[in-house]
C-alpha cells in the first residue's frame, strides 16, 4: 500500500517539477541571449513580477489566458527596452542598476495589484492537453504528457535558442559582441544594436515567464516570484551559457522545489523547518557556481560597457 | 563633449549629478502620484517636512541614515578594490543575528563590556557573510554578484527560522501569537541615548567608521593595496601585492561594516528586540541596497558618504511621510526607491566622465592628488582580450 503511495507521490513530484521549471527556463533562456552579448540583466525578477501581474490582470478582465500571456510579453518587451537604455546607452553598472529594476518591479507590481485588484481572486489557468496515446502510458503519461501547451512550447524553445545562438548570423553577432566587441565593431556589427536586441528578447521572455507563473498558479500576490528571477540569472551560469545546460538546471530546481513542496504537504518536513528547506535552491546555486566557475568561462565582455575606440 | 566649462564649474556639475539624478527619479515619481490620483506637490511638500521639517523629523532622518552610512562605507571599501558587494542585506541580517545571540546567551555584564561585545558579535556575523563570497571570488572565481544575492536569500530564511523557532520570545509562544521576534534583549546592551529619547550613539559610530575608512584607504599600506588591486589587478600582482587575499579581505571588511549596521539596528531599536516580518527586507528596510546608492551619491568617497547617507535617509523618512499624507500604498515607496537606484547608477558614468576631464587637466598642471574611481575601474583600464593572466587569470569586477 505504502509502495503505491510513494510511486504516486513521485509521479506527481516529477510532473510538478516540470511545471515549476518552466518559468525559470523561459527567464533563463532570455537572460542567456543578453549575457552572451555581454549584458548582465539582474532585473529579471522585477520584470517577471510585472509580467506576472499584467498577465494575471488581463486574464481577470478578459478571461483569456493567451491574452494574458501576450500582455506579459508586451510589458516584458518594454522593460527589456528600458534595461537596454540603462545598461547599453547610459552604461550603468549592471550589478546595481538591475537591483533598481528589481525594486521597481517589486513595488510597482504590488502597488498595481493593491490599486486595481485588492483581494486575491483566482483566475483561469492554462488548460492541460492530454497528448493522445502517450498520455495513456502509466506513470510516464502523467509525468510528461498531461501538461498545458505553454509547457511544451517552453521546452520546444530550447533547440530554437540553441539554433539561433550557434547557427544563425544573428547568433554569431551576439557571440562576437559578447566576446570581443571591438573586433565586431570593426567589422561593422553594431554592438549597441545587437545588445538592444538581446535585452529586448530577454525582457520579453522574462515577462512571459512571469505571466506563465501567475497563469499556472492562477493567482497573484506580493512578491509572487519569491526570488525566482535571481535564480534564473544564476541558472545561466549554472548552464554554462548553453540552452541545454540551462534546461538541466531549471529541471533540477523545479525538482527541488516540487520535492520541498511535497514534503511540506506530507508534513515530512515540519513547518518549523520549512524556512531551512527554502534555503536549498540558494545553497545549491552557490555550490553549482563553484563547480561551473572552475570549468567554464563567462563571455569575455560580460558586464563591460562598450565605448568605441577605447 | 563640446560644451566648455571651467574646471571649477565642471567639478561642481560632476558633484551635483547624483543629486540631479535623484530629482529626476522624483519627477518620475510625481507622474506616478498623478496617475494614482494624488497631488504630487502636496506629496513632496509633506516629504520634505517629514524628513527635515522638525527636530523629531531630523532625528528620524539621522537614525534612518545610520545603517545606510555603515553599509555605504563598506560598499566604498569593496568598490575601491573593484568588488561589487550586493550582499549587505544578508550581512546585516547575520550581524543582527550574531549580536542578538550574544545578548541572549552572554551573562549579564556592565554596559561598558556588554555593548562592545554585542557590536563585535555583529561585526563577526557580517564579516563571515562577506568572507564567504570574498573567498569564493578570490580562490574559486565565483561571481560575487550572484553569490551575494544567493547568500541574501539564505540569510533571510535563516533569520525567519531562528526568530520563529530557537530565538523566539517565550511570551509569544505562551500567548500563541507567535510573532517572529526575540524577547526584550539585555538592557545592559542598549545603545546609550545621546539626546531626547531616541537618538543613540549609532550615528556617531557610523561617522567614526567613515573617518576610519578614509584613514584606512589613504593612510595605511592595506588601503594602498586595496586601491591598487581596484585600479589594476595586473599591476598590483606585478608589484607583489597578494591580490586574492586582498579581494577576500575587501569583501570581508565590507561585510563587517554591514554586520555592524545590523547590530546597531537591533540595539538601537525602540523595542530592543530583533524582529522580522518574514519578508526579504523586513529587518533591514532595504538598507543593504540603499547603502550602495548612498555610497554612489557620495562619489564612492567615505567622507562624502556621510552627507549622502543623511540625504538618502531623509528621502526614506520623507517617503513614508508622503505615503501617509496622500494615502497611497507603501509599495509606491519600494517602486520609487528602485527608480532612485536606477537613475543614480545610470548617471554615475557622467559624473566620472566630467571628473576625468578635470583630472586630466589638473594632472597636466601637477596640482591634483586625488583620484576618481568608477565602478569597474580595472575593467575599463584593460582592453578586452588582453587580460590573459595565465593561470592566475580571473576577470575583474562582475564576472566569474
Amino acid at each position: 500500500m505504502s509502495d503505491i503511495f510513494t510511486t504516486a507521490v513521485m509521479v506527481a513530484v516529477v510532473a510538478s517539477a516540470i511545471r515549476l521549471a518552466v518559468p525559470l527556463l523561459l527567464a533563463s533562456l532570455g537572460e542567456t541571449f543578453g549575457q552572451r552579448s555581454g549584458v548582465l540583466n539582474l532585473g529579471v525578477d522585477g520584470i517577471m513580477l510585472l509580467g506576472a501581474f499584467t498577465g494575471y490582470y488581463t486574464v481577470l478582465k478578459s478571461g483569456n489566458v493567451w491574452m494574458g500571456l501576450l500582455a506579459g510579453a508586451i510589458v516584458g518587451l518594454i522593460l527589456g527596452l528600458a534595461s537596454a537604455v540603462i545598461a547599453v546607452t547610459l552604461q550603468a553598472e549592471q550589478g546595481i542598476s538591475g537591483i533598481g529594476i528589481y525594486l521597481f518591479g517589486l513595488g510597482m507590481s504590488d502597488l498595481l495589484f493593491q490599486k486595481l485588484v485588492g483581494t486575491p481572486i483566482p483566475i483561469d489557468t492554462f488548460p492541460a492537453i492530454h497528448i493522445p496515446v502517450l498520455s495513456e502510458i502509466p506513470y510516464i503519461g502523467e509525468m510528461f504528457f498531461q501538461h498545458s501547451l505553454v509547457i511544451y512550447l517552453a521546452f520546444a524553445a530550447i533547440p530554437v535558442a540553441t539554433f539561433v545562438i550557434n547557427r544563425t548570423t544573428f547568433g554569431m553577432k551576439i557571440r562576437a559582441v559578447g566576446e570581443y566587441p571591438d573586433a565586431a565593431d570593426t567589422l561593422g556589427v553594431s554592438v549597441s544594436g545587437v545588445r538592444y536586441a538581446t535585452e529586448i528578447i530577454g525582457g520579453t521572455l522574462a515577462g512571459i515567464a512571469g505571466a506563465v507563473l501567475a497563469l499556472t498558479l492562477g493567482i497573484f500576490q506580493q512578491n509572487l516570484t519569491n526570488g525566482a528571477g535571481f535564480i534564473a540569472v544564476a541558472l545561466v551560469y549554472f548552464g554554462a551559457w548553453r540552452p541545454t545546460g540551462i534546461m538541466l538546471g531549471a529541471l533540477l530546481f523545479g525538482f527541488v522545489n516540487a520535492l520541498v513542496l511535497e514534503l511540506k504537504t506530507l508534513e515530512i518536513i515540519p513547518r518549523d523547518l520549512s524556512n531551512l528547506a527554502a534555503m536549498a535552491p540558494a545553497i545549491i546555486t552557490i555550490l553549482a557556481l563553484v563547480f561551473v566557475a572552475r570549468r567554464f568561462r563567462a563571455p569575455s565582455a560580460l558586464t563591460k560597457p562598450f565605448t568605441r575606440g577605447k | 563633449m563640446s560644451i566648455h566649462l571651467s574646471p571649477r564649474n565642471r567639478r561642481l556639475l560632476a558633484y551635483s549629478i547624483p543629486v540631479l539624478a535623484v530629482f529626476a527619479a522624483l519627477l518620475f515619481g510625481a507622474v506616478m502620484l498623478l496617475l494614482l490620483g494624488a497631488n504630487p506637490f502636496k506629496g513632496y511638500a509633506e516629504m520634505f517636512v517629514g524628513a527635515f521639517g522638525s527636530g523629531d523629523a531630523l532625528i528620524a532622518t539621522i537614525l534612518k541614515a545610520t545603517p545606510l552610512l555603515f553599509v555605504g562605507v563598506g560598499i566604498v571599501i569593496a568598490f575601491r578594490a573593484n568588488v561589487i558587494n550586493i550582499g549587505a542585506e544578508g550581512q546585516m541580517v547575520l550581524g543582527g543575528l550574531f549580536s542578538t545571540m550574544a545578548a541572549l546567551y552572554l551573562p549579564e555584564m556592565h554596559p561598558i563590556i556588554m555593548i562592545p561585545l554585542v557590536l563585535l558579535a555583529g561585526i563577526v556575523g557580517g564579516a563571515l557573510w562577506g568572507w564567504i563570497p570574498g573567498m569564493l571570488k578570490a580562490y574559486y572565481r565565483v561571481n560575487e554578484i550572484l553569490s551575494t544575492i544567493m547568500l541574501n536569500i539564505v540569510a533571510v530564511q535563516l533569520m525567519a527560522y531562528l526568530l520563529r523557532g530557537p530565538l523566539i520570545d517565550p511570551a509569544e509562544i505562551e500567548r500563541g501569537t507567535r510573532i517572529p521576534q526575540t524577547a526584550r534583549l539585555a538592557a545592559s546592551a542598549d545603545l546609550p541615548i545621546l539626546f531626547g529619547d531616541r537618538l543613540h550613539i549609532g550615528p556617531v559610530l557610523a561617522v567614526l567608521c567613515a573617518i576610519g575608512a578614509y584613514y584606512l584607504l589613504w593612510r595605511t599600506p592595506l588601503g594602498f593595496r586595496l586601491r591598487a588591486v581596484g585600479l589594476s589587478e595586473h599591476a598590483a600582482r606585478y608589484a607583489g601585492i597578494p591580490v586574492r587575499r586582498t579581494i577576500a579581505l575587501a569583501l570581508t571588511m565590507s561585510g563587517a561594516m554591514a554586520g555592524l549596521a545590523g547590530a546597531v539596528l537591533v540595539f538601537g531599536s525602540e523595542s530592543h528586540r530583533m524582529v522580522t516580518d518574514g519578508s526579504t527586507m523586513g529587518f533591514t528596510g532595504g538598507a543593504g541596497f540603499n547603502g550602495i546608492v548612498a555610497a554612489l551619491l557620495g562619489g564612492l568617497h567615505p567622507l562624502w558618504t556621510i552627507p549622502a547617507s543623511f540625504l538618502f535617509g531623509g528621502l526614506i523618512v520623507g517617503g513614508q511621510a508622503l505615503q501617509r499624507a496622500v494615502q497611497v500604498p507603501s509599495a509606491l515607496i519600494v517602486a520609487l526607491n528602485g527608480l532612485v537606484v536606477v537613475f543614480v547608477v545610470a548617471a554615475d558614468r557622467y559624473r566620472v566622465r566630467l571628473l576625468a576631464v578635470d583630472e586630466h587637466e589638473a594632472a597636466a598642471a601637477g596640482t591634483e592628488d586625488g583620484e576618481t574611481v568608477t565602478m569597474g575601474a580595472a575593467r575599463d583600464a584593460a582592453p578586452p582580450g588582453t587580460d590573459s593572466y595565465g593561470q592566475d587569470e580571473f576577470d575583474g569586477g562582475g564576472e566569474q
